[in-house]
């Protein structure tokens, strides 16, 4: 299989460089599989799991928290807000998160503040529920 | 003329003083070292989102409908000074340099009429400022518990600059802080948020490539330029950090070196005034037994 390059930068370091065969990035759109060639995109991310297939062992697995994915000819960078690998994130990390975003819903003053809050809250959600499974 | 006990205790003083900064200037060297990666490490992230930006912005051909933070409101009655300097002192002219270029920057636009507001980060600018412009501050962060630097606490500065900015507070928002060339050279630096100011040379490149966007460009937009702000504060405060130790490492190498010429030149004057006093004892045991 091809490979391309990809890069994953959080902004207080470079979490990931290097050749890789297939990226599934969680666009707020949907997930998509990001492979060698694929047509330039810019997407917004939604909080999920970024899936990195090298080519031999498992897959590497990091959560990213806000920000975008940005295809291009010659590889994907990902510039994620948040970015952990996955084994280092545990259930009560996660359910902190569930738990400011349902303050900051409770909070949010204005119709459209609660509107972007009530996405995130459901987006982590999802998320969790996904994970616990 | 001072006793020798008097001189003593000097020297001791100074040597007890040259210990301390001694210390703090090798405190400083292991300091800089992991503020210095940490800025770089935030380098790559900060000029992607500037390519990205170019290239979204390049492509906006109508500046009608345009986010407000990258075109500005139109006007420039308000500026807001966003002003981040160090939280402790000790450090030459490292807070100073920054809030002298803001206090200038703040007297010209006050010059032609304008409006000036600040927003200070870190308690010695904040110190500085408030004697001259108490009533124009109208917002101050203090970073002095924190230990290690996060994308958290510029997310949380950027996150009431845009509550002010939508608000209507102000019209132009420029961020103040020091530009880490290196460890001997700190540049106080002036730099315009919002509107936000785009390089160009970038999206000619990038504008070719036909792009897909997930959701629109729009969109796309409107969810940059905010995080771009706390990108840009993020990066000052890494940089202010590591210029702060920087600055703080050659002062108190400075410091040193002073403490040891003073030593110096005490021991040499204890030491001319315990054979003075010697001489001038053998000149009296001498002549008294002459005298005999």
């Amino acid at each position: 299989m091809a490979i391309f390059h990809f890069e994953l930068v959080s902004p207080e370091r470079l979490l990931f460089a290097g050749e890789v065969e297939s990226v599934i990035v969680p666009s707020v759109e949907g997930e998509m599989t990001v492979t060698a060639q694929h047509a330039p995109v810019m997407a917004v991310l939604k909080p999920g799991v970024v899936t990195v297939s090298e080519g031999k062992g498992a897959p590497r697995r990091l959560f990213v928290r806000g920000g975008f994915a940005d295809v291009r000819p010659e590889g994907l960078t990902i510039l994620a807000e948040h970015a952990i690998p996955l084994e280092e994130l545990d259930a009560e990390a996660l359910a902190q998160l569930v738990k400011d975003a349902q303050e900051d819903f409770d909070d949010a003053a204005t119709d459209e503040a609660k509107r972007d809050a009530a996405e995130k809250l459901s987006q982590l959600k999802e998320l969790r529920d996904a994970l616990v499974h | 003329m001072p006793s020798l006990k008097d001189l003593r205790n000097r020297i001791a003083s100074v040597k007890a003083t040259q210990k301390i900064t001694k210390a703090m200037q090798m405190v400083a060297a292991a300091k800089l070292r992991r503020a210095q990666s940490a800025a770089e490490a935030a380098r790559p992230y900060a000029e992607r989102m500037g390519s990205v930006l170019a290239n979204l912005a390049s492509r906006l051909t109508t500046t009608e409908g345009a986010p407000r933070l990258l075109i500005g409101t139109g006007k420039d009655d308000v500026h807001l000074l966003l002003v981040c300097t160090g939280e402790r002192g000790l450090c030459g002219a490292f807070n100073s340099a920054i809030v002298r270029m803001a206090r200038e920057r703040a007297l010209a636009l006050k010059a032609q009429g304008k409006t000036v507001k600040f927003f200070c980060v870190g308690k010695k600018g904040y110190e500085a400022l408030r004697r001259q412009f108490e009533k124009d501050i109208v917002d101050y962060v203090e970073l002095r518990s924190v230990r290690q630097l996060g994308f958290d606490h510029a997310e949380a500065i950027a996150k009431k600059l845009l509550r002010l900015f939508n608000e209507g507070g102000f019209d132009v928002a420029t961020l103040y802080y020091s530009h880490f060339r290196s460890v001997i050279a700190q540049v106080p630096t002036a730099q315009q948020l919002i509107p936000a100011q785009v390089g160009e040379g970038a999206g000619a490149a990038g504008a070719e490539a036909v792009y897909d966007y997930e959701p629109g460009e729009e969109e796309i937009l409107e969810a940059l330029l905010p995080r771009n702000i706390a990108v840009q504060i993020f990066r000052a405060l890494l940089e202010n950090n590591a210029s702060f130790y920087g600055a703080q490492m050659s002062a108190m190498d400075n410091a040193t070196r002073n403490a040891g010429e003073m030593i110096r030149k005490q021991t040499l004057k204890y030491n001319r005034t315990r054979q003075a006093m010697i001489t001038k004892e053998l000149i009296e045991i001498i002549s008294g037994a002459e005298a005999l």
